[in-house]
């Protein structure tokens, strides 16, 4: 078939010419028609089974779904009739009839597919009352809980774990009323493959996968005046909660939210950004000790740390000349570590390249852990009153906070609670604080003190970016001339470029969406191309597109790229707005090196911001 | 890095271990042929008629040598009807509840058999010996009522012969 064939129809009485193996949905769009939809999703694979989008085309004799069926010549199709509403009424009443009726105690109460579906289909009444389907709650796992009686079965959670994050957790089994959504054998997630980044929450309808509360024990620590209650915000959550209180998408909101932080009670608002601008000077180390090591022998790099250090005399507490003496160097390329769900992901499929993951502690971790050492001492409070909370744009921040390597000899956890944004914008609303009006507030001293570097982690490529940033200038020994490197922003999902530095010629990958990592690990395992550094971020869009980010406004679908590309102008404005935009200019990390660390790469930095991760059962399928 | 953190040897001995070599040959031959994940169907049946039915650790161990994600194994396994997640006993009776039979008193042979056994459909007696299902139709309606115990016929049947015909195969099992 010929690419741009053009097929005549009409819809609703109207003609119009559309390409070839155009969708009727798609075909009803061009003419501003919104035919009413469940289980579809433009990024994921056609389902077709909902049957709401159902239109009524002459001489079919029923109804197709105008989601999966593709346009003929001369197809005649009606979108409305009273038949056709009175049918797609039908449809979701019987759904719901097999639906808990708790919406106002529901998590996503008036942001719910199916409750505005059935308003707007106009289900006013329920005509079908029979048996209900019943399933316990599944709360096996730190990050996401599994809620069976609210699902609807449309699949969407299914498709976006198998397609996108190429996890396949998820599937359908059994038959008829006794269907249910789960892991294989219907095992608790936690003994499932689930890596945890939450994209089933995101794409869910109903509330048949939310996030794993933490919001109480946080209320309880800020109404207990022994404690110290200490919050980081993670870089991507100013970009993305002012959507929860109407401002446009891509509004930056950093003051407004530190702010309501500070009326909600916390003693200390810090800045995960200041994690960040760590992480990338302690990975930039890492880098070049691997890049070294893997050019052992090699001359130049010898030269080229020995130039670095009497370049630097002034800045040898970040510049530090040695870089490898208290561990093994792992091999290039080096891949980052900063997202959890990613981490999961590697401990279960591809557990072989553990070796390459970078053992920098995330930022949050990094973070956490200056607040219960750094700080403590500084301030003269017991680590042990202090009560650290995160607001991630991730759940799977909050299955990484209860990694036992994240917790202290004695048994504290560095990280007491993480929030999601979504969590976060709810807590500010059930304090009545009215959000757009605040003034702006400032980060705390010395852990909210952060360059423009560290507000990229949250969009994909932004820690390469970070890292590039901070690299040339180890590598070349000048000052960077270049601050921008939107070669890697990987708006698509997958890059593959390279960035010269100095000599050096960098083979990058930046993936977002475990699909686009498999094709980045599989190139390291078969070894025909050398990279170098490779960002993956678990989500679509990286943290922007967080399991925990707000849900859309009614209208906008979720992972919309429009609506990440848009959380993510936010961070890039902020960086651009900054005068600090280099990690190792930042003077609280200075500060943190000499008088704390001792500089990148000492025992105590390797002891306080390193970790590590081993394979995990049950192995993923990749 | 000195430390191996590859877990695929130890995760392919188990699933090997756990399926026999047998099967594990079968799914080798199967592997090798175009679309080796639409073999799954017959790689089940195969793992079913040697174990008699599809344990949670024959599926993961299945999922892991095909290398098809274990959720995808565990819904075609839970679809179709045929494959049975749960062990059967020695005996597989399957009573004919199609029109014919059911109109010549299918439902009452069943009861009889329930009664006997202490058992309901799907379920499998106490000893291990026998496993009750329902049969649609055994394309064998002249004979109806029919009851089907593994691969034998009877036909005919009628409550009051139950208690002897399952005493037979009792005698078997204890053989």
């Amino acid at each position: 078939m010929a690419k741009n064939k053009k097929i005549s129809l009409t819809i609703d009485e109207t003609p119009l010419q559309v390409d070839a193996g155009t969708t009727i949905m798609h075909a009803a769009e061009q003419l501003g028609i919104r035919i009413p939809r469940l289980c579809y999703h433009p990024d994921l694979s056609l389902a077709g089974s909902c049957r709401v989008c159902i239109v009524d085309v002459k001489g079919m004799g029923y109804y197709m779904a105008a989601c999966s069926s593709e346009v003929w010549e001369g197809m005649e199709v009606q979108t409305n009739s009273p038949e056709i509403r009175q049918a797609r009424r039908d449809i979701v009443e019987l759904l719901i009839d097999n639906h808990p009726m708790d919406c106002q105690t529901c998590e996503r109460d008036g942001r719910c597919e199916l409750q505005n579906l059935a308003y707007s289909l106009g289900v006013r009444a329920r005509h079908f009352e029979g048996r209900r389907k019943r399933f316990p709650i599944e709360l096996s796992s730190h990050s996401v809980v599994r809620d069976s009686e609210k699902c609807v079965l449309c699949g969407r959670c299914v498709r976006v774990c198998a397609e996108i994050q190429g996890v396949f957790n998820l599937s359908q089994h059994g038959r008829g009323f006794h269907t249910v959504v789960g892991p294989a054998h219907i095992a608790n997630m936690d003994d499932s493959v689930c890596i945890q980044c939450g994209q089933c929450i995101n794409v869910c309808p109903t509330a048949a996968f939310v996030e794993k509360r933490g919001a109480g024990p946080v209320w309880d620590a800020l109404a207990n005046a022994e404690m110290h209650v200490v919050v980081q915000t993670a870089p991507s959550i100013r970009a993305a909660i002012g959507e929860g209180f109407g401002l446009p998408p891509g509004t930056p909101a950093t003051g407004q939210m530190i702010t309501a932080l500070r009326r909600l009670g916390f003693d200390r608002v810090f800045d995960t950004d200041f994690g960040a601008d760590l992480t990338i000077i302690e990975e930039a180390h890492e880098f070049l000790s691997r890049l070294q090591a893997a050019t052992e022998g090699n001359d130049e790099c010898r030269m080229m740390n020995d130039e670095l250090a009497s370049q630097h005399p002034q800045s040898r507490s970040i510049h530090h000349s040695s870089f490898i003496t208290h561990h093994s160097v792992g091999p290039l390329p080096m891949i980052t570590s900063c997202s959890p769900g990613w981490i999961s992901f590697l401990e279960k499929f591809y557990p072989e390249l553990i070796p390459h993951a970078s053992t920098c502690r995330s930022p949050m971790m990094m973070l956490s852990v200056l607040a219960k050492t750094y700080y403590a001492q500084k301030a003269g409070i017991d680590p042990k009153k202090i009560f650290m909370v995160a607001v991630m744009p991730c759940v799977a921040k909050k299955y990484e906070a209860r990694r036992p390597e994240h917790f202290t000899a004695d048994g504290m956890p560095y990280t007491d609670a993480v929030l999601t944004t979504r969590e976060l914008i709810w807590m500010i609303k059930c304090y009545g604080i009215e959000f757009a009006g605040l003034p702006p507030g400032e980060f705390d001293a010395p852990l909210g003190t952060a360059s423009g570097a560290g507000d990229l982690f949250g969009t994909t490529g932004g820690v390469m970016e970070a890292t590039l940033r901070a690299a040339s200038e180890l590598i070349t020994g000048k000052p960077a001339d270049r601050l921008d490197y939107t070669e890697v922003r990987s708006v698509e999902g997958l890059r593959e470029t390279y960035v010269a530095i100095g000599e050096h010629n960098i083979h990058v990958g930046v993936a977002n969406g475990l699909t686009n990592a498999k094709i980045l690990l599989d190139k390291v395992k078969a070894g025909r191309e050398q990279f170098h550094v490779i960002e993956v971020m678990a989500c679509p869009g990286g943290c922007v597109g967080g399991g925990g980010q707000p849900y859309p406004p009614e209208g906008v679908k979720v992972l919309d790229p429009d609506l990440l590309r848009r959380r993510a102008s936010a961070l890039y404005a902020i960086d651009g707005g900054k005068k600090l935009r280099k990690s190792y200019e930042n003077p609280a990390i200075e500060e943190v090196y000499s008088s704390f660390l001792g500089g990148p790469g000492t025992e105590k930095a390797y002891e306080l911001l390193h970790t590590h991760y081993h394979a995990r059962e049950p192995r993923g399928i990749r | 890095m000195s430390t191996c953190t590859d877990n695929w040897e130890q995760v392919e001995a188990a699933a090997k271990m756990v399926l026999g070599e047998p099967i594990v040959d079968f799914i080798e031959q199967a592997s090798a042929k175009p679309h080796p994940e639409s073999q799954l169907i017959a790689v089940l049946h195969e793992v079913q008629s040697r174990f008699g039915y599809l344990a949670e650790t024959h599926l993961d161990a299945v999922a892991q040598l095909m290398q098809v994600p274990a959720a995808k194994v565990v819904g075609v396994a839970g679809f179709y009807h045929f494959f049975r997640l749960k062990p059967r006993g020695k005996f597989m009776i399957n009573v004919c509840i199609g029109t014919a039979c059911y109109v010549k008193g299918a439902e009452r042979i069943a009861q009889k058999i329930i009664e006997e056994l202490g058992i309901t459909w799907g379920e499998t007696s106490k000893n291990g010996v026998f496993t009750l299902e329902g049969a649609r139709c055994l394309g064998t309606c002249g004979l109806a009522p029919v009851v089907m115990i593994d691969d034998e016929i009877h036909g005919e049947v009628t409550p009051d012969q139950v208690p002897a015909l399952l005493e037979k195969y009792l005698k078997k099992a204890r053989e």
